[in-house]
């Protein structure tokens, strides 16, 4: 299953942080990107400029409003995304928690929408993997 | 379940029903972690053999030939939908028609592994799993863990049985959308998922022990399932201490169950209870588990909060009662889970060993950051006990009313509007 961890931080945090603090977070993200290129998970991502930069459009009674800003003024704001391929939701969220930004932020770990899967083929025994964990 | 059904076949249904969980474990494996459609499957499977047993016979293996029949189930249900993807199979030979299976037919015994134990295990985390809200956690656990339909689940709840029915339905949905695998945790994730699971279960236990109506059956059953759930827990992790606590402290809690409800159906606190309606069996059950946990090194807030239980319950009465004692294991309660309302219960303690002034301090001293107390009848309630017990009558009654204000159930709420009156 494909799942986009959205990280979400308050500007403002980071924007305090020291030259030498942003550096070890900017690493920090440099091995997680190797660790789960190694695993082969990484399907994309990327770090999202400050809300600052963001213009917002949305439609008022047939026509389009363009505004500056996100579409919403929130404590905490999307700073980034990393798209990943995993098997199930407890390991998106393993995933998840090494995402340097995970202790100052939120991470939200969403599944993508992904169309019917062909229907089932008849098998003659149960499948047994998950009887090889715990 | 109809009830013209032949005594053999309700018997066959009745047991198969004790096996739910390994039923529901193999289909939503053959349903490739599917739980919407293995429960929708087990359901039709069920009806089948309603309909197919008492005119055949109970077949030899009664779960294996409701297992084929959800499978079969399963195939309806995925090629309906690969039809509405593109058209194919006009002739209809893809799944035969019927759900029940033909003779020859049925999966024998040995090709079904029956996972028993683990996959109740199984089942019990993923419907506790905390991606699930906390409410639905409970709703899902006594439906599908428990058996408990949803319109049984609904009365003990007091919502309305559509709205519980959704919640059990979003549920179902969230864990198939957002891929909750099926299975246990692992021993290294266990720290994070056994409280979860721990919880849910004293959730259902709280409820039914709330008596909110008074005394009734769907009550006494919330509690039944919640130490069934427990024990099975402890069962199923004998190297856990905290599910041994737990069992322990909702035996020892469950012991006083006939003694806070008056005649009347008023709440009779535990000072005022008559501890002769208490049941011995279950406390001497509580006792026994405690000191298992306790020997095994078990020292978490479950087995604290079980010997807070044991002290309460072994009590001949509540002058007996070793206050002392209780105080010291708040102390060591509040370093692991350091929350208001224990601290409040602590603050309780206190007064009893130490006298009313004592008591009002170490309320006023409470920190409280959520401010859930403030929105908490249960401050002002013990305030005004201070207050009364110092002889500041006007200002004990004034702390009781306000504290009335704020009740959650108009039994609490006589309760405490009983307890301003008196105070004159």
């Amino acid at each position: 299953m494909k799942y986009l961890l959205m990280i979400y931080v308050d500007e403002a945090v980071e924007n305090a942080m020291s030259e030498a603090e942003m550096g070890t977070l900017m690493e920090g993200y440099g091995r997680l990107v190797e660790e789960m290129e190694a695993e082969g998970v990484l399907q994309g991502g990327e770090r999202l400029q400050q809300v600052a930069a963001a213009t917002s459009i949305t439609s008022r009674s047939g026509s389009f409003a363009i505004t500056d800003g996100a579409f919403a003024e929130t404590k905490e704001q999307l700073g980034g995304y990393i798209l990943i391929e995993a098997p199930s939701l407890d390991e998106a969220i393993g995933w998840a928690k090494k995402i340097p930004s995970a202790i100052h932020g939120t991470i939200e770990v969403r599944p993508i929408w992904e169309l019917d899967e062909p229907p089932l083929a008849e098998s003659a025994q149960a499948d047994n993997s998950v009887a090889a964990d715990s | 379940m109809s009830d013209c059904l032949p005594d053999g076949v309700q018997a066959a249904l009745k047991a198969a029903w004790t096996q739910r969980a390994s039923l529901l474990a193999a289909l939503i494996r053959a349903a490739r972690g599917d739980f919407v459609a293995a429960e929708e499957a087990l359901s039709q499977a069920l009806e089948a053999a309603t309909a197919v047993w008492p005119r055949d016979g109970v077949p030899d293996s009664p779960e294996g030939w409701l297992v084929s029949a959800g499978r079969l189930a399963l195939l309806r249900q995925a090629s309906r939908a690969a039809q509405s993807l593109e058209t194919s199979d006009p002739d209809g030979k893809l799944w035969g028609g019927a759900v029940a299976p033909v003779e020859g037919e049925v999966v024998l015994d040995n090709l079904i592994d029956f996972g028993g134990d683990d996959d109740q295990l199984r089942l019990v985390f993923t419907c506790c799993h905390p991606a699930l809200a906390p409410a639905a956690r409970v709703a899902l656990t006594l439906n599908a863990v428990c058996g408990l339909e949803a319109h049984a689940i609904s009365r003990a709840f007091l919502v309305e049985e559509a709205t519980l029915a959704q919640r059990l339905v979003r549920a179902k949905r969230k864990i198939r959308d957002a891929g909750i695998p099926f299975r246990a945790p692992t021993s290294a994730e266990l720290g994070e998922r056994l409280p979860e699971v721990l919880k849910t279960i004293e959730l259902i236990f709280n409820e039914g022990y709330a008596c909110t109506r008074g005394r009734d059956l769907i009550s006494e059953r919330l509690c039944d399932e919640a130490i069934q759930l427990a024990s099975s827990l402890a069962r199923l992790l004998p190297d856990e201490t905290e599910p041994m606590g737990l069992l322990a402290m909702l035996f020892l809690t469950d012991a006083r169950r006939e003694a806070r409800v008056s005649e009347g159906g008023d709440l009779v606190t535990l000072p005022e209870q008559d501890r002769r309606l208490w049941d011995q069996r279950k406390v001497v059950a509580g006792r026994s588990l405690l000191a298992q946990a306790v020997q095994l090194g078990g020292d978490g807030p479950l087995v604290l909060r079980a010997a807070l239980a044991a002290e309460h319950s072994t009590a001949a009465s509540a002058e007996d009662t070793r206050w002392a004692r209780i105080v010291e294991l708040y102390d060591a309660l509040l370093v692991i889970e350091p929350s208001p309302v224990v601290a409040l219960n602590r603050a309780t303690a206190v007064g009893e060993a130490s006298g009313p002034q004592a008591m009002l301090t170490a309320v006023e001293a409470i920190e409280d950051p959520g401010g859930a107390l403030a929105s908490s009848h249960y401050r002002l309630a013990v305030i005004g006990e201070a207050q009364r017990r110092m002889g500041r009558t006007l200002e004990a009654r004034a702390s009781f009313e306000a504290a009335s204000q704020l009740a959650e159930n108009d039994m609490e709420r006589r309760h405490l509007l009983r307890r301003a009156e008196a105070c004159f």
